[in-house]
């Protein structure tokens, strides 16, 4: 009994000793870093792929803190003086924004690692991932997916179908804003995809947009974030909806849905870690960057949700799904067999026309 | 005076100093004012027709670049981008292009870089957003726009948004402020006069969804009444409505009037409650014995009495419906989004920190307008709060 006690007391002061020691070991290295990310299985598969492995790389702990796009914070952050996140995940357009806004540092395509054999980081990274502010890492796209279940015979296959609802019909889910549907609209209404940004430019483009998707506005439920389409086809509250391919995916296979991805008209898009400007841990972000950036951080990223690595070299390293085992390549929006009818979304134009276009979109929607 | 102190100063720290910027930043934007001082004086040179002169182009080419340099470019171009779309990339662009220009004639430089140069009507837009001072917000949040010779003129009709969002917001709040009254008063009766036991049962049955949080209960309505929610499937197995005519009673105007009339009816029940129970019982049976109906005695001797109750209720309920925010937002769908969500997207999202503080303070005159005018017709000192 006695032995018991003091055998307790001593395990109890050495545990006291090890977390001191943890302490201090930290304190010296003064290392902790905050990165933001989009929550959801995103997040969990960056955490895996990049996040975890780098605090266990280099003893510096990243706190994963998660948002839901946009710059608002970051600005707060760099205006009042007090910045608490280091690296941020975002999309192109908004890098490209924030950068010209001086809320973004730096980033030189020279600070980025080589490929494995050796490629420099500019040659490596395909064109457009990379920018002043920003290191590519994914290209995702949205689509638009239906539930096998609820057609018997085909199922929609084009872009058209999605507008079509004497052949499909029933509810469609589409994200409440002007970027994607517009371009969708163009696309089913017969527009080729290399047309479409130019047909936008215009007048009257616009109003043909606006005009295709009166036709199917009375059918469609709006959603906000990017888990809502998945629960939604799910749930039976619409038959098809516009979402995050990853998203997707996930409940493919981990779910066992009988979801189906129709990639005819898919937009890409392409997301870069960034790092804010005036942190004062910019060196250890721009190591979490390096880190993240490498081709076998985007590969691993890409073996945990189906979004496309930023550079070539990754591409052949991601072979099969870590948890399933299903085979990868056919299910990221960059495989050949899905690229036929897509459109890179032209994320300079949408800087420029945003602000009116939402106002616009907006005043359609109250109609 | 010394005790208060505390708290006047956390007042004036956490309530006034935050309404007074707003209220500034709606009327005063100074980045572009500040960026292109050059430009914008050789600009006040130009009569507004046809071309400015080459002084202009030269002052734009060197503080464009400047601006650059500190990186202040960015929120130039996008103030500038809000007068005139397309406008931001022609800046930023012209700016980076301008580093491998090394002298004049600036005109010709940049009319080959791009065309908006030789646009009269992108100097205006320049000229618009550097003014320091500007009721442009305010235009802009009533469905307004200036004209390049200065004259106001509505918005095209397609992008008219905020008025009708403005009266529909007014609008939803005065039928929850009703729907709150009709469904309040008789709980609030029902609790005043019930036995002390029974009456503390109902009390609870109020309190506890207030102290519930918001976000519970909102989300709870969508598990209600979505189409393969639980009303809808209850109305589907007694046969009133088909599988496939099932209603939609989220994600609408009848989504956004359910949830905040149920978020909201606690205060319109508390203030009726506590001024319906100092209300003597005795009154309505003097009433009673003087040989009124039930009705006349309800609408002579005990309406009149909970006036103060009604009054602080719906003055509460109001002026919190207006100013709502997170419920419209989760199941208001397209068509039940009041103007709080408009702040929120322009605070957020668009990063038009003016036009929120100006549909803001829009906002505020309306509920100041509003206590007035219930100050004049009924009297502040006669609400309770009980």
């Amino acid at each position: 009994m006695r032995t018991d006690r003091a055998a307790a007391a001593a395990a109890r002061a050495s545990t006291c000793t090890a977390l001191l020691a943890a302490c201090f070991a930290t304190q010296a290295a003064a290392q902790s870093i905050t990165a933001v990310s989009y929550g959801g299985s995103y997040q969990k598969a960056s955490t895996e792929a990049w996040f975890e492995p780098f605090a266990a790389a280099t003893g510096i702990r990243v706190d994963v803190e998660d948002f839901t796009g946009g710059l608002a914070q970051i600005r707060a952050q760099v205006e009042v003086g007090n910045v608490y996140w280091d690296v941020v995940d975002l999309n192109v357009s908004d890098v490209t924004l924030a950068c010209d806004e001086g809320l973004l540092e730096y980033i030189d395509a020279e600070m980025l690692p080589p490929g494995p054999d050796g490629t420099p980081a500019a040659e490596d990274f395909a064109p457009g991932t990379l920018s002043d502010c920003g290191a590519g890492v994914v290209v995702w796209s949205t689509i638009y997916a239906f539930d096998a279940s609820r057609f018997q015979g085909a199922g929609p296959e084009t872009i058209a179908d999605f507008f079509d609802l004497e052949k499909f019909p029933g509810r469609r889910g589409m994200r409440r804003v002007p970027m994607f549907n517009l371009e969708f609209a163009l696309m089913a209404d017969n527009v080729p995809a290399e047309e479409v940004y130019g047909l936008l430019d215009t007048p009257e483009g616009l109003d043909r947009a606006f005009r295709k998707l009166d036709t199917i506005k009375d059918h469609v439920v709006w959603w906000e974030a990017g888990a809502q389409p998945p629960q939604m086809l799910a749930d039976g509250e619409v038959v098809m909806s516009t979402a995050y391919n990853g998203r997707i995916f996930n409940a493919q296979v981990l779910e066992d849905q009988p979801f189906a991805i129709v990639w005819d008209g898919q937009l890409l898009d392409i997301n870069q870690l960034a790092i804010v400007a005036g942190t004062p841990r910019v060196e250890e972000a721009m190591r979490l960057v390096s880190f993240a950036s490498t081709a076998e951080a985007l590969a691993a990223l890409g073996r945990r949700i189906s979004y496309g690595p930023a550079r070539a070299s990754a591409a052949p390293l991601i072979t099969t799904h870590l948890e399933t085992g299903v085979e990868m390549g056919p299910h990221l929006p960059t495989h050949p067999s899905n690229m036929t009818g897509a459109l890179w979304r032209d994320w300079a134009w949408w800087v420029d026309n945003q602000d009116v276009l939402n106002e616009r979109f907006s005043a359609w929607l109250a109609r | 005076m010394g005790l208060v102190l505390p708290l006047l100063v956390f007042l004036g720290v956490t309530f006034l100093a935050p309404l007074a910027t707003m209220l500034l930043r709606s009327v005063h934007d100074p980045v572009v004012a500040d960026a292109l001082p050059a430009t914008l004086a050789a600009l006040r040179e130009w009569e507004g027709e046809g071309l400015p002169p080459e002084a202009v182009y030269e002052a734009a080419a060197r503080e464009l670049g400047s601006a650059r340099e500190a990186r202040t470019l960015g929120q130039v171009a996008g103030r500038v981008n809000r007068l005139q779309s397309g406008l931001r990339s022609v800046l930023t662009r012209t700016a980076r292009d301008l580093d491998d220009v090394a002298g004049g004639p600036w005109r010709e430089a940049m009319a080959g870089m791009d065309s908006a140069w030789v646009d009269p009507g992108t100097w205006h837009a320049i000229r618009a957003a550097g003014e320091r001072f500007t009721a442009r917000h305010y235009l802009n949040a009533v469905d307004m726009r200036r004209l390049p010779d200065g004259s106001v003129a509505p918005q095209p009709e397609e992008r008219r948004i905020y008025l009708p969002l403005l009266w529909r917001t007014l609008l939803v709040s005065l039928a929850i402020t009703v729907f709150c009254l009709i469904l309040g008063y008789p709980i609030a009766h029902l609790i005043a006069h019930a036995p002390p036991r029974r009456g503390n049962l109902l009390l609870a049955l109020v309190l506890v969804p207030f102290w519930t949080s918001l976000l519970v209960r909102t989300t709870s309505w969508i598990v209600l009444l979505q189409t393969q929610g639980v009303i809808n499937d209850i109305l589907v197995a007694i046969g009133l409505v088909g599988d496939d005519g099932r209603l939609s009673m989220v994600y609408n105007m009848t989504g956004t009037l359910v949830a905040m009339t149920h978020v909201l009816l606690p205060f319109m029940v508390l203030p009726l409650y506590s001024v319906m129970r100092s209300i003597p019982p005795l009154h309505m049976r003097a009433a009673a014995s003087m040989g009124a109906t039930p009705a006349q005695a309800f609408r002579r001797v005990y309406w009149p009495q909970t006036l103060p109750g009604v009054g602080a209720g719906s003055l509460l309920v109001f002026i919190l419906a207006i100013g709502y925010y997170i419920t419209p937002a989760l199941v208001g769908g397209s068509s039940g989004q009041l103007i709080s969500n408009m702040v929120a997207y322009h605070m957020q999202t668009s990063l038009n920190w003016g036009l929120a503080a100006a549909l803001g303070a829009l906002l505020l005159v309306g509920v100041l307008v509003l206590y007035l005018l219930y100050d004049r017709l009924v009297g502040v000192e006669r609400m309770s709060l009980g």
